[in-house]
Parts: C-alpha cells; sequence; structure tokens
C-alpha cells in the first residue's frame, strides 16, 4: 500500500524490508531520520541500533556485524561520510557486503546542510585508500529509494561489496507517495559461508585486508577488478527520457534528472530536441550507453550537476569511447542552492556550452 | 497540475499544511510531492514547503513559479509573490502588518484568526480551507487528510474540521 | 601410565610465531587460549586483531578472526557482538592502537559496558612501526621520535589506561597485569579467565592491561626488558584490580 513517505524514512524502513538488522549511525544534518527511525525500529524486529561515538566507530560497527553475515547498515551526509572512508576502504578490502547511505550536503568542509551532489566523485571512485570501488545507486525519488535501498542488500551480498545509496538532502527531507518492497525474513537468505560469526566447526574464517606479499596482493586486486567488471556487465542501470530523436541531452542523476525531466518538456515545447539520459548506477556507469547516443547523432551532452564539474568527468570519459565528438557542457548549483527547470531550460535555449560551470 | 508554494514563520502550521495538501493529493491517487525546507530556519524563522500535485508523474519536486502561494507572513510575500505564475492566486493572511499585495486581484487575504475562531493554531486549517477549491481536491480528502495527520491527537480532529470546513465557506462567499 | 601434562592449547595454531625473542605477545596468546579452553570456550570464539605487531593473530589463534583497522577493534568488535551476541569475543589491542588512534572506540565501547573482553598489550612503545613514541612511553624514556627521552613539557604525558577507564560505569572487571616471571604468568591467566567469565556471565565490558616488553625497541635483551618491567614500569602503571563488579554467584566486592 502507498503511503506518504519522507525520503530517509523510505531508506530506513526499506532496509528494514530487505533484512537489514544492525544499524550503527551518528547524527548529522540532513540524514538524521534514518538512525532516528533505525532506533525504535530495528528494537520491534528483533535487530540492533547503536549510535555510535563517531562515524568512524559506526563504520566499524558495520564491520563487524556485516563480517558476521548480518544484513547491517549506515548512513551520514558529507562529513560523515569522508570519515568512513577508512572504514570502507577495509570492508571493500575484507569483501564484506554492506549499505551505506550519503545524503548529500554542500561543501567542502563544514559546509552547509542544503542539497548537493558534491561527493559524487568521492563516492564513485573509491573514496578511501587503496583500490577499490563501492557499488552507486542514485535515487531520483522517495519510491526508487526505497526500491534501490532494498536492492542495495542484494547487491551488497551478491558482490560482497560495500553498496552506497547516494542522494541529497532534498530526497532525504521530501515526501512522496511510496510503497515499501515486501519484507523478507532475513533467516530466508542464503548462509553466508565465509562470514566470521564464530560455530566455525573448526575451521578458522578470517576477515582481513591485509596481504603483505605483493603477488597475493595483487592477485586480490585483480579478483577485485574482476568483480567491479562483473558488475559494470550485470548491474548497470540507467533512464532515458525522449532521447530517440534528441540533438541535445542533458546527463543528470538523482533528483536533479526529475528537474532536468521538466525542463526537457519545457525545451521539447519550444521546439528544441532535448532529452535527458540519467545514470541510476554512477559506479558502474553506464558509459556505453553515452557512446550509443553520441553515435546516433547527438552532439551536445550537458552535465547538469550540483557539483563544481564532477558529473562531467564521467560523461566525457564514456565519450571518449565514441566515434563522434560531441560538445559537452556543464549546468551546475552548489553551495545548496537548487536549479530550477526553467534554470535549465534557459541555459540550453542560449546555446552556448560551458566547459566550468562558472563561466 | 498544481505548484504549491506554503511559506511562513515555524511555528504556523506551514509544514503541516503543504503536508495536509499532499495527503489529500495521495488520498485521490494523485502523484504528489512535498518538499519542506529545513534546518535552523526551522527554529523561529520563515519555513516554506513545495507541494506539487499532478496528473503524471512529479517531474520537478523544486518550483520556480508557484500557481498557489500560501504566505503567512511579511518575508514570505516578499520572497515568493513575485514569481507567482500567471493566473496564479496568493493567499495571505488578512491580519499580517502590511499591505502587501493589496489592489491585486490574484492576492487573497484570508480572515484566519476570524475563521480559526477559539481555536487559533487552526489557522493553517482554515486557510486550507479556503485554498482547497484551488488545489482541486475533494473536500472528502482534505478531511480525510486532517484525520490522518491528527490520529494520534484525536481531540484535535473536530476543531480542525470545524476550521477546515469555516475557511471553504469563507472562499465559497468571498472569492471568485 | 605416561600422562600428558603440557601442550599446545586447542585454540592455538602449530604455527611458528613471529615475534621477536623476548617479546610477551606469545605467551599472552598462549594465555588467552589457555583460559577460553579452560572455560569450555574454543568453538564459538571471534578474535579482534590489531594494527601492531599483533596484525597477525589470526594465524596463532584458530577461531574466526577479524582484521580491524588501527584504533577501531572495540567498534568492530560491537558490531560482531549484536551479531553474534552468543559468541565469546576477545579484542587484542597494544598501547598505540587503543590509547592513542583508538582512544575514542575503547572509551565508548566501555562505557556502552559493551559485552566483550579487551586484553591491552602496553609495552610503552610502537613496536611494529619502529620504536616511536607511544601513549604510554614512560618520561626520559628514549624512542625514534623522543630521542632526547619523553620530555612531558614537550610530549606530554603518558596516559593510564586502566585507571582512566576504571572512572566508568561501564565496565565490570580492569586489572592491570604482568607475564614476567611464572607467578606472574599465572595471575594474568586468572585476569584473563575472569574477563572472560564476566562476558559469559554478560556483566559487560571487561579489559586486562598487561605490562609488554619490546625488547627490540627497548635496546634490551629479553631478561633486561623484563627486568624493566618489574622495576620501572610497574612503579607508572601499577598493578592490580581497578574494577571488579563481581562474578553471578559471588561473594559482592567491592
Amino acid at each position: 500500500m502507498k503511503k506518504l513517505w519522507k525520503g530517509n524514512e523510505a531508506v530506513a524502513e526499506a532496509a528494514v524490508a530487505a533484512g537489514c538488522r544492525c544499524f550503527f549511525g551518528y547524527p548529522i544534518t540532513p540524514q538524521n531520520e534514518i538512525p532516528e527511525y533505525m532506533s525504535w525500529r530495528l528494537k520491534e524486529v528483533g535487530g540492533h541500533f547503536v549510535q555510535a561515538e563517531s562515524e568512524v566507530s559506526a563504520i566499524n560497527m558495520v564491520y563487524g556485524a556485516g563480517g558476521a553475515g548480518v544484513r547491517a547498515m549506515t548512513s551520514s551526509s558529507g562529513p560523515g561520510i569522508s570519515l568512513k572512508q577508512e572504514g570502507i576502504s577495509y570492508i571493500a578490502g575484507a569483501e564484506i557486503p554492506c549499505v551505506i547511505a550519503d545524503m548529500m550536503r554542500a561543501g567542502p568542509g563544514l559546509g552547509g546542510i542544503q542539497p548537493s551532489q558534491s561527493d559524487y566523485l568521492q563516492a564513485v571512485k573509491g573514496g578511501g585508500h587503496g583500490d577499490y570501488k563501492v557499488f552507486v545507486y542514485a535515487p531520483a525519488s522517495v519510491q526508487e529509494a526505497a526500491d534501490l535501498t532494498f536492492k542495495a542488500f542484494d547487491i551488497a551480498d551478491k558482490y560482497r561489496n560495500p553498496v552506497m545509496v547516494l542522494g541529497d538532502g532534498m530526497l532525504g527531507q521530501m515526501m512522496e507517495p511510496a510503497e515499501i518492497p515486501a519484507a523478507i525474513d532475513p533467516a530466508t537468505l542464503p548462509v553466508k559461508k565465509w562470514a566470521a560469526c564464530g560455530h566455525n566447526g573448526g575451521k578458522q574464517r578470517v576477515l582481513s585486508s591485509i596481504l603483505m606479499n605483493p603477488d597475493d596482493l595483487e592477485e586480490h586486486n585483480r579478483k577485485l577488478t574482476r568483480k567491479y567488471e562483473q558488475m559494470a556487465k550485470e548491474e548497470t542501470a540507467y533512464e532515458h527520457y525522449r532521447t530517440e530523436d534528441a540533438d541535445i541531452v542533458l546527463v543528470a542523476y538523482g533528483i536533479v534528472a526529475r528537474i532536468c525531466k521538466a525542463a526537457v518538456d519545457m525545451l521539447r515545447q519550444a521546439g528544441i530536441k532535448a532529452g535527458l539520459f540519467r545514470p541510476i548506477t554512477l559506479f558502474p556507469f553506464p558509459y556505453g550507453q553515452l557512446v550509443k547516443l553520441a553515435d546516433g547523432g547527438v552532439n551536445k551532452f550537458i552535465s547538469v550537476e550540483l557539483s563544481c564539474g564532477q558529473l562531467i568527468e564521467d560523461v566525457k570519459l564514456g565519450l571518449y569511447d565514441s566515434k563522434n565528438r560531441p560538445e559537452v557542457g556543464i549546468y551546475a548549483r552548489v553551495g545548496g542552492n537548487v536549479m530550477k527547470p526553467e534554470d535549465v531550460a534557459d541555459y540550453v535555449r542560449k546555446g552556448k556550452v560551458s566547459s566550468s560551470w562558472i563561466k | 497540475m498544481k505548484q504549491i508554494i506554503v511559506s511562513g514563520f515555524g511555528g504556523q502550521g506551514v509544514i503541516s499544511l503543504g503536508l495536509m495538501i499532499s495527503y489529500a493529493a495521495m488520498k485521490e491517487d494523485r502523484n504528489t510531492s512535498f518538499l519542506p525546507s529545513y534546518g535552523p530556519e526551522m527554529r523561529g524563522g520563515t519555513a516554506n514547503c513545495s507541494v506539487v500535485v499532478s496528473e503524471k508523474e512529479v517531474a520537478s519536486p523544486v518550483i520556480s513559479r508557484p500557481d498557489l502561494l500560501v504566505a503567512l507572513n511579511v518575508p514570505s510575500v516578499a520572497k515568493f509573490l513575485p514569481n507567482l505564475a500567471e493566473g496564479g492566486r496568493a493567499f495571505i493572511d488578512a491580519d499580517m502588518p502590511v499591505d502587501a499585495g493589496k489592489g491585486r486581484s490574484d492576492v487573497i487575504a484570508v480572515p484566519l484568526k476570524q475563521l480559526a475562531q477559539a481555536n487559533l493554531k487552526g489557522q493553517n486549517i482554515a486557510m486550507l480551507g479556503a485554498i482547497l477549491s484551488f488545489t482541486e481536491l475533494q473536500a472528502a480528502s482534505a478531511e480525510a487528510a486532517i484525520r490522518d495527520v491528527f490520529k494520534h491527537k484525536p481531540q484535535f480532529i473536530d476543531s480542525n474540521l470545524a476550521c477546515l470546513h469555516a475557511g471553504m465557506e469563507w472562499a465559497e462567499k468571498n472569492v471568485r | 601410565m605416561d600422562q600428558v601434562v603440557f601442550r599446545k592449547p586447542k585454540l592455538l595454531n602449530d604455527t611458528p610465531m613471529h615475534y621477536c625473542p623476548g617479546c610477551t605477545h606469545g605467551i599472552v596468546h598462549r594465555l588467552i587460549a589457555e583460559a577460553l579452553e579452560e572455560l569450555g570456550e574454543y568453538d564459538n570464539v571471534i578474535g579482534i586483531a590489531p594494527v601492531g605487531c599483533a596484525v597477525f593473530a589470526y594465524n596463532y589463534f584458530r577461531c574466526d578472526m577479524y582484521e580491524a583497522a588501527h584504533g577501531r577493534a572495540p567498534s568492530v568488535a560491537t558490531g560482531v557482538k549484536r551479531a553474534c551476541e552468543d559468541s565469546t569475543v576477545f579484542v587484542y589491542q597494544g598501547d598505540g592502537d587503543l590509547a592513542s588512534i583508538g582512544m575514542a572506540e575503547i572509551v565508548h565501547a566501555a562505557t556502552r559496558g559493551e559485552n566483550f573482553t579487551v586484553i591491552f598489550i602496553n609495552n610503552g612503545i610502537y613496536g611494529m612501526t619502529g620504536g616511536q613514541m607511544a601513549p604510554t612511553t614512560l618520561p626520559g624514556q628514549k624512542t625514534t621520535t623522543s630521542q632526547q627521552g619523553r620530555d612531558p613539557k614537550e610530549h606530554g604525558n603518558p596516559i593510564k589506561v586502566c585507571e582512566l577507564l576504571s572512572t566508568l560505569t561501564g565496565p565490570a572487571y580492569i586489572a592491570r597485569t604482568t607475564v614476567t616471571d611464572v607467578k606472574s604468568v599465572r595471575a594474568t591467566r586468572e585476569a584473563i579467565k575472569r574477563g572472560f567469565t564476566m562476558q559469559k556471565q554478560k556483566r559487560g565490558f571487561s579489559l586486562i592491561e598487561i605490562l609488554s616488553t619490546c625488547p627490540t625497541n627497548f635496546h634490551l635483551s629479553p631478561l633486561d626488558s623484563m627486568k624493566y618491567i618489574d622495576e620501572v614500569a610497574v612503579k607508572a602503571y601499577p598493578l592490580g584490580v581497578y574494577k571488579d563488579i563481581g562474578l553471578i554467584g559471588e561473594e559482592k566486592k567491592q
């Protein structure tokens, strides 16, 4: 049944529905409703909530609970996600599944608490030290936030890899009618034989990311890379909106993509053949789709983002493989400001393509 | 599609007014989004929310030009009235100590205190009644939304329903 | 008739340890394994290893093991214990790990009264990285980052972990011991056993600090290192029980 859900609470309830039974958090705006919700909700289903002393500690609690085989989660926003990076690197290295929600706010530093996409590169390129990748989902609605959070736990288990649900303050705070996926009983999930949870029958299980021998570590890196390549092959998700005959394509993710949808409709009404391409997985990024669009005749791509030129890096990277050389520009608002559909439409109408968001 | 901005001081019930519009829209199986301002401004300063009600999937929850503006304090009028969409309507509190929007046919001053009578906290609900016909939502949906929002404080349901109806009646008589 | 009077504890692997001659890690590893075995705990034990010389502890213990980030072992254990409430969980940390980079984690695990047992190896120096000053390095002690000796005015003062944590309400048992002779080794085993018993009885957080040696970085022989513990270290870090809320079925202790 559809209910009016706040984004943050939908994420929390979807996690519970997916069988998440351990949540470790620390207060930071604009994601506080997630730990608040979990603090009472997990008790109802026999799970555990701990308000950690820091984000550093919270992510390491996730390491422990996830390593023991329980579906575990934490959430935060920019400054807290930075603190978690150490732990995320260890989790990725030790191949422990977990889900992390980042409701982005504007930065750098303490920045502000208003919506932003300023953690894009941190999220999709690894984020912490060493060579690793986090699987990243970017929901654009409260319904999708619930659906992708639910799915995130399956992806995390399938690949034994951290999965991030990358939202922003707006998605976390807004309310929309949504239906939470049907709850599963975690007892029905496949047994994780690798989990270090005691009762091992004499067969020791070690969860570790230390590999002192270069050959061993290289092999480990090779294994991780194969995993990321498999993700790209099997899990890449995206949405096209009116791109079939488009000359100009806006590229945007999350809430910004919805703003762009409205802009596309405005432009179409004005006779401009605009479309929207929305990556749903940011890692793996759907590069191949951009190539198809460019090869199919789109001659202008505009990265529309709430960051100072982060998404555009992946747009350009994707288009490198195209036979054509389309123009690539950026339209951005940052600092917690959010563009309106008219702003995007006006920018496109002017016809000028800027390589920098301040030009 | 209706794009609605509700704005006023924190504590005037602007967030719950917006929320009830979204609730009512959901009761009618329409698409809706409710986007509140958040952070320190919620504590005493001006708070606002954007509500979209749409037959199609809601594209942008961010509203640039509202069809319907509810402004319960002076800063809200200053901030949002200039962006009112053509053919849109602004509903303001008649007791506001300025001549904001006076003389404009698209600005409607609602005597909220008078409508809410003893239930001073119900002024936002009286406003909901006054704007209801412009939201194209049914009275039954608004009533259901009130029952939903106050389900944990049932003692307030009747008085709030009274405010809703007072607002609706006032609008019927005074707004064309 | 022949009788086995001494053997490898069930929880230890038959692997040569990499620790330096005279290092007390090996003794403490064995005591943990013995204490757990005496309590009948070897099938359902989970250990959390630190960053430091004991980073490879999982090679020696036979139980399930986690390798934690530097200082974060108490947080990892908190998560493990939530997921596996019936497991016996031990955390193994050195002084740099526990009292420097992981101070927040240990204090909060203690104050939450987390039901696991911490084995705290305090040798007053960073062993693995090559003898740098630790939070527990004594005034005057020479290290590679306090080459003229630790000067409290310049480098600050050593931290006394048992004293600090015993001010909290959460801990059930906190004690400081040594492993410099047979008597103290036995006392340490008893203290570790008591910590694990606290955990089995769900009494809460327990921590056993063991004043330890690092002959390599002390630049002392193994024997002189032991002497240093007995004659110098214990003066700064007095041995004893700092907190004990008593076991169930015991006369109440103060």
